[in-house]
């Protein structure tokens, strides 16, 4: 492999990366708050779709973006209203939500526009355009740093810095503010929280809604950048490659950027070589696809460091004892 | 709040959600354009108006017994199993190696071993989320979950690299040999001299589904294991106190819900397709769960249920045959059905409750 290729596959790992850390950091601020979320893949089909369906019908990538954090939220209320008004269990409503976004993303797109599902593909304004950092092209033909600069660091869409942005922005709402500690708190013992005089309820409210918001931005850049337009399933299981991630990172907003990051190196390689000879065997595509889920049972098997989940996680809080 | 007496809690409650669902499907289907009512009539006539329509509307709900029965088991001993469409899939695996490596002479005897093996090979996948949840604490929600895709992953290869014929370009494995092809609905119920129409995939696994239920229910409701089953959903503290040991519960509930997901395979790959093909589960490992959550988690509620989403499976096929309201108007259906018999279950419940509550004060 030479210095061009790897170029080539770091710089698709970024992109492919990019919807993972959004979902990835999504889920961090749920279940932090002690709201396990399964329906990371259901908000962000909703968001992709109803992101490509209003960018082709206004023409503007930033209307669409808006419409999909949109679609996110209303499916975050539900999950909202399900595991914290009515203390339902968060895993099947994230359950629901899934297929519910499954089906009305179809149901509604071939309403619509009548295309088997699809949205009409993007041109132009209504979906991403590179962004040309300064000096790329200028250090371009330098050697080594040249195109690691222009092609794996600029010419990039602008979520995709919004999103590496959002890793040191979710560490510091989550470890240097009042918000974030009272948070983190909620998800670990909200009694306690409860009794400083805070609103738990309040507080996974606002997770959730956060959650909603990255996971709006998630879809939004599935169906705007990373595709021209909305196609049936097109999240195809990354919503829960997102919580494998959240998983392997323990949580953590920083290791959330590394998780993703491998797993979308894993997905760039895997489109890349789709059968791997190691010489002795060949591996097949099937295992790379499998080998993100297969890590992260074994990091859950605690075999590879243990990854312990925020202790409130799942619970309802009921307030009167 | 006792008030409010058994039925009510195990009908009532579930029937409400499920108009709930109903009413708010119906608002889809008009908010696309379409005539609710009439949808409604055309599902009926489609999928319970002939024997063939009943056919499918059987074959779809052989499906969701086993996966229905399968996520229950696990619910009764408080594990969400939400892997059945890996299981299953697994199972099918099980059962296309069983017919097409072993020369059976007789389909009875074809069929038995189909059962074990599906049952076998659906157990074995739930087996390592179960030993990882109850030996090293992993969440077996989310195991099972990526189980399902390690599942689909492993298929696509045996079906691609392994089972395939050489010079196919599907990716299928070959046709049973013909004395596997198990007797259909049709053939079962000629014995007896019912006419039913002999066009549709329903077959004997429909009788082995049903078995399943009976069986369920005799294990859960009369045997010592079924009881501990039940006492460790109940309360896994309490049931430790009192020797339960939640390794072995947690894996024999494991087990028996992989099982009995496999065992869908039987009826997908035997009964209807007489070869594996990819993806034969076709998300009734999920539809289980709605099956599981509408039918309390007892057979004869998973029975119902079955039949219910069978009916619109089957109803939904013809409206997209007939009308522009796509199939995945069930998915709709399905989702709002798990919404509000499952997680939404207190918003119903509680207003039911004060209603109860306030009969019995007239009464006093």
């Amino acid at each position: 492999m030479d210095f061009a290729t790897l170029i080539q596959i770091l710089d698709s790992t970024v992109r492919l990366a990019t919807p993972l850390l959004f979902a990835c950091l999504a889920g961090l601020f749920s279940e932090r708050a002690g709201i396990f979320d399964i329906g990371l893949e259901g908000k962000m089909l909703a968001a992709a779709f109803l992101s490509a369906a209003a960018a082709a019908v206004t023409g503007s990538v930033w209307l669409g973006v808006g419409a999909g954090i949109f679609a996110s939220l209303m499916l975050s209320g539900i999950h909202g209203l399900a595991s914290i008004t009515f203390r339902g269990n968060q895993l099947i409503s994230g359950v629901a939500i899934n297929f519910l976004a499954s089906g009305l993303t179809v149901l509604l797109g071939q309403t619509w526009f009548g295309l088997g599902g699809r949205t009409p593909p993007l041109t132009g304004d209504a979906r991403f355009g590179p962004i040309t950092l300064p000096f790329a092209d200028a250090l371009a033909p330098v050697p080594f740093i040249g195109p690691i600069y222009a092609e794996l660091i600029s010419g990039h869409s602008a979520l995709v810095y919004l999103a590496i942005a959002c890793v040191p922005a979710s560490a510091w709402i989550l470890y240097r503010t009042r918000f974030g500690l009272r948070l983190r708190a909620v998800g670990e013992n909200p009694a306690a929280v409860d009794t400083a005089g805070v609103s738990v309820n309040g507080i996974r409210f606002a997770a959730v809604a956060i959650c909603g918001v990255l996971c709006g931005l998630a879809g939004a850049y599935l169906a705007l950048g990373l595709a021209a337009g909305f196609g049936k399933e097109m999240t195809a299981g990354r919503g829960y490659i997102a919580l494998a991630a959240l998983i392997f990172a323990k949580w953590r907003p920083w290791y959330a950027l590394g998780a993703t990051m491998l797993f979308g190196f894993l997905e760039a390689v895997g489109n890349r070589f789709p059968n791997i000879d190691l010489g002795l065997f060949v591996l097949p595509s099937q295992f790379m696809q499998a080998l993100p889920y297969v890590l992260t049972v074994v990091i859950l098997a605690g075999f590879i460091g243990k990854a312990v989940p925020p202790r409130a996680g799942g619970q309802p809080y009921v307030k009167e004892r | 709040m006792t008030a409010m007496p058994k039925w009510a809690d195990a009908v009532l409650v579930p029937l409400i959600s499920l108009l709930i669902a109903f009413v708010i499907s119906g608002l889809v289907i008009f908010a696309i354009g379409e005539d609710p009512i009439a949808a409604m009539k055309l599902m009926v006539s489609g999928a319970l108006g002939s024997t063939y329509g009943w056919g499918y509307t059987l074959y779809y709900a052989t499906n969701f017994i086993f996966t229905g029965l399968a996520v229950s088991i696990a619910f009764q001993a408080g594990l969400f199993n939400i892997g059945g469409e890996g299981q299953a899939s697994i199972g099918g695996l099980g059962v296309a190696l069983c017919c097409l490596y072993i020369p059976w002479p007789h389909w009875s005897l074809a069929l038995m071993g189909a059962v074990v093996a599906a049952a076998v090979f659906g157990a074995a996948w739930a087996a390592i989320p179960a030993y990882l949840q109850a030996k090293r604490g992993s969440h077996i929600v989310i195991t099972t979950i990526m189980f399902n895709f390690i599942a689909s992953a492993v298929l696509v290869y045996v079906l691609v690299n392994v089972l395939r014929p050489t010079g196919s370009m599907d990716s299928s494995s070959a046709r049973f040999d013909e004395v596997m092809h198990l007797p259909s609905l049709h053939d079962v119920l000629a014995l007896v001299g019912i006419p039913f129409n002999n066009r549709n995939p329903a077959n004997i696994s429909l009788v082995i589904a049903l078995v399943a239920c009976v069986g369920v229910w005799i294990l859960m409701w009369r045997t010592r294991l079924g009881y501990q089953l039940r006492a460790f959903g109940k309360s896994e503290k309490a049931s430790v106190y009192a020797g339960i040991n939640p390794v072995r519960i947690t894996m024999y509930a494991m087990l028996l819900s992989g099982g009995l997901a496999g065992m869908m395979a039987v009826n997908t790959v035997m009964g209807e397709g007489q070869r594996l093909i990819l993806n034969s589960v076709e998300g009734a490992g999920f539809i289980g769960i709605a099956v599981a959550l509408m039918g309390r988690s007892h057979p004869v509620g998973v029975l119902l249920a079955a039949i219910l989403f069978g009916f619109l499976y089957q109803g939904g096929a013809e409206l997209a045959l007939w009308t522009k309201i796509p199939r995945e108007l069930i998915v709709v259906i399905q989702a709002l059905v798990i919404l509000f018999t499952g997680a939404l279950d207190d918003m119903v419940r509680r207003p039911v409750e004060r209603v109860f509550v306030m009969l019995q004060k007239g009464k006093t």
